[in-house]
């Protein structure tokens, strides 16, 4: 942390950057938040710990407006997010100065609360976790407050930076797509049921959506007064549906999978799930994919062979 | 909807201006019978038709969905019909993911020679949401009264 | 006082439910929230905190207030009916009974709410106390006691009993239809139960947040504070803080096209929206700055200008906890605290 401190600090004094985005510290170890710093003055709160799970590329859509080189702290995963804007061409990458920042997984404190534990005080970011609650003191081990994504990370190396600091470790311990799968082998009568269940929790906040890289459109189709179901109002659960859905779809084939959605979700719906679904049908049927990976390559929606299967496939027993 | 208690599916059939749109013309001047519970609505272009359209039919009542374009490879616009295909696979099936039958939804290419299989398509797609039924899974309620 | 064995606790429920729809926390795939008692529903009053506060129940996020139905060639207009049945809401916490009694101010006074008001006289609220405040709270800067809620019946959950004490006459007709289930008590485990929560209170991280400063006069000084400029840049735009809040009180009013008609509904609204408020001039608000700053400044200074000093926060610290940036209510207060003005 202190290198990174130290550098980002280097860099705003020399003149290479006009600003840094990264963390600012919060009331407690779990909960900072992206801020940027326009002085060394400024830099006293800066933080970077393992709860700083924020994906920060998308603020770089507003910094891209700004003068000057902005200098943003880029996780692993967030890089491929940076990567997707700028091929979507909504952030400028001669705008940024990247610095690739280690990660060995993030940990949420709503995660931690899961595993019952209450009225905490303090926390570290150690392997492993020590609590200090207002009800007793706990140790819990680093993967019982690690996000669910990281389970399955996409790797430690970023695939866009300037220059790196901080170790980085490979996570993954489960196929990310083993959810997708169970889900794929219920009955229609079971997948419907599961999916009405979680999606009846929406409160239509829209977070996953003002959270998410992909979702970078200038003004959201569902933010339009044309549009006879409000964007705010979950007045029939069919609402729900078309919202995840259509948002889904529109960002299928740019989403990397960095997991903010179902990260910022209020009431815990597994949104990804839904991403992972495109992600995994595209890797089937047009080939291996990775949004992100690199900003040159042709998207698998805005491109087609002459030999694509044909939509019937979904009815002749799926795509597997 | 239903008469005499008989089911009366609702179908929506997107049909592309130049090749299925004509093909249904076709139909009707062949005086080739397909049933009228199928509603046409004309685009431009297969590809004209976003995922939206097909939900926003089904959320208004629609029992059954159904995209036509031209053949892929005769795309009025060379490739619209290449786009819409990706489309609605990845749209199909995630439908089918969530728990809606997979046979309310159909994409066939008809072209503006085949009025017979636009028919034969429509009779067997009304004869398929016929069996499976009112949709309940994809509608809003508020539209249901 | 009175009390019930915890275990007996499903024979109340139904007890209740048989005489007049009964609300509570339950838990849903994961989550809990207020819903309707069933059965089958998995009741879950050992989470201190439900996602959405309990606003739902008199406020809900979206209702229809009148339908135009098209038949042929005549139009009828159907308004909804107003609530008419008793519904009971059990296991609200003392913050979010402040909170209902906050959007009273708003939709009691004149010109009163009809759709608020019946609910309003038709509800009766059964409270719980916080057995185990969580980091997140600080209801006690705003005078709430989480120990002893109000309502119209009080309910403690201690040494294996539901402890009940009816607070209110609505209360009262309520033990009456439950009376063969309760049994007499003394107060002995209720009162060791409010010492220990007292004196854990005292121990919350923001036990002891100051307000100084914050009233309905400070109008422009906190308006043109240069703060707003840095504080807003984290927020998302989501309306998470405004949606699982017990007392915003904003909401919206659309028609939505059915087909033969047209259903005229009204939802919540959040200001951290980019349409709140929009006018056929346009917005009033045209930044993300002045629409965060409006939440605050709402619930810290208009609020309490208009309503005799009363915040319109309760301190249940739901946003603390959901905020996808962890912004909230506390970082802004301490900033301003921080800054001296």
């Amino acid at each position: 942390m202190q290198e990174l401190k130290n550098r980002a600090i280097e860099l705003l004094e020399n003149g290479t950057v006009a600003r840094v985005l990264g963390w600012k510290i919060g009331e407690n170890t779990y909960d900072p938040e992206p801020a940027f710093f326009d002085s060394v003055e400024a830099m006293k709160d800066f933080v970077y710990n393992n709860f700083c799970a924020a994906n920060l590329s998308k603020y770089m859509i507003e910094a891209s407006k700004l003068e000057g080189k902005t200098l943003v702290c880029l996780k692993p995963c967030d890089s491929y997010s940076f990567n997707q804007l700028v091929s979507d061409h909504r952030v400028d990458r001669e705008k940024a100065y990247i610095i690739g920042v280690g990660c060995k997984g993030k940990l949420s404190i709503e995660q931690i609360k899961k595993s019952g534990v209450k009225g905490i005080l303090s926390v570290t970011d150690s392997d492993p976790i020590q609590v200090e609650t207002l009800y007793g003191n706990k140790e819990l081990p680093y993967t019982a407050g690690m996000l669910s994504r990281c389970f399955s990370c996409k790797g430690k190396e970023h695939v866009v930076y300037d220059e790196l600091i901080g170790e980085s470790a490979e996570t993954s311990t489960v196929d990310r797509f083993d959810e997708v799968r169970r889900i794929e082998a219920m009955t229609p009568e079971e997948k419907f049921a599961f999916f009405q269940a979680e999606l009846s929790k929406c409160i239509r906040c829209n977070a996953c959506r003002n959270v998410c890289p992909a979702c970078n459109c200038r003004k959201c189709v569902f933010d339009g007064n044309k549009f006879d179901s409000a964007q705010k109002a979950n007045v029939d659960s069919f609402e729900e549906k078309m919202f995840h859905i259509i948002r889904a779809f529109h960002v299928a084939g740019r989403c990397t999978d960095c997991g903010e959605c179902s990260r910022v979700c209020p009431q815990g719906i597994p949104l990804h799930l839904f991403n992972r679904k495109f992600i995994k049908d595209i890797n089937t049927l047009y080939g291996e994919y990775q949004a992100g990976a690199d900003p040159e390559a042709k998207g698998p929606l805005t491109s087609f062979t002459t030999e694509d299967a044909e939509p019937s496939i979904v009815s002749k027993g799926g795509i597997v | 909807m239903s008469i005499n208690n008989e089911f009366r599916p609702k179908i929506v059939a997107f049909c592309c201006n130049w090749c299925s749109y004509a093909g249904a013309d076709l139909a009707g001047s062949s005086r080739l019978a397909y049933p009228a519970d199928v509603k046409i609505i004309r685009v431009p272009c297969s590809c004209r038709v976003n995922p939206m359209f097909i939900l926003r039919a089904f959320e208004k009542g629609a029992d059954g969905v159904i995209l036509c374009g031209c053949h892929p490879g005769d795309c009025h616009y060379s490739t619209g019909n290449y786009y819409a295909r990706r489309r609605m696979t990845l749209l199909f099936s995630m439908l089918d993911y969530m728990g809606v039958e997979n046979g309310r939804t159909r994409v066939e290419w008809v072209s503006a020679a085949e009025g017979v299989k636009f028919s034969t398509t429509m009779n067997e797609f009304v004869e398929k949401i016929r069996s499976l039924g009112e949709n309940v899974r994809l509608g809003d309620l508020r539209c249901k009264n | 006082m009175k009390r019930i064995a915890l275990e007996n606790l499903p024979k109340l429920y139904a007890a209740i439910a048989e005489k007049q729809s009964l609300i509570l926390p339950v838990k849903k795939a994961g989550q809990t929230n207020f819903g309707l008692w069933t059965e089958e529903a998995d009741v879950d009053l050992a989470t201190l905190k439900t996602v959405k506060s309990a606003k739902d129940a008199f406020f809900p996020q979206s209702e229809t207030l009148y339908t135009c139905q098209r038949d042929g060639k005549t139009l009828s207009l159907q308004p909804e009916k107003l609530e008419e049945e008793p519904f009971v809401v059990f296991g609200i916490k003392g913050c979010d009974v402040r909170g209902i009694q906050i959007l009273d101010k708003v939709f009691l006074s004149e010109p009163v709410d009809s759709f608020y008001c019946a609910r309003r006289k038709h509800g009766i609220i059964v409270s719980l106390a916080c057995a185990a405040p969580e980091e997140s709270c600080f209801c006690k800067v705003f005078g709430i006691d989480c120990a002893e809620p109000e309502g119209d019946v009080v309910t403690w959950i201690a040494e294996g009993y539901l402890y009940w004490k009816a607070a209110t006459e609505k209360g009262e007709a309520l033990t009456a239809q439950v009376a063969d289930l309760l049994e007499d008590a003394d107060t002995a485990a209720v009162d060791a139960q409010k010492a220990a929560i007292a004196a854990i209170v005292e121990k919350l991280p923001y036990a002891n947040l100051s307000l100084e400063g914050w009233n309905g006069k400070v109008l422009n000084e906190k308006f043109n504070s240069p703060l707003w400029e840095q504080l807003y840049k984290p927020c998302l735009a989501c309306g998470t803080c405004t949606f699982v809040c017990p007392t915003c009180q904003c909401y919206d009013i659309k028609d939505y096209n059915t087909g033969n008609g047209v259903q005229r509904y009204r939802c919540w609204d959040s200001c951290m929206y980019s349409d709140f408020t929009m006018m056929a001039h346009g917005n009033n608000r045209t930044s993300q700055l002045q629409r965060f700053r409006q939440r605050f400044m709402h619930k810290l200074v208009y609020f309490p200008a208009n309503n005799d000093g009363a915040y319109s926060c309760v301190g249940c610290g739901r946003c603390v906890e959901k905020c996808p940036s962890h912004l909230n209510i506390v970082k802004v207060i301490k900033a301003f605290e921080k800054e001296g003005k």
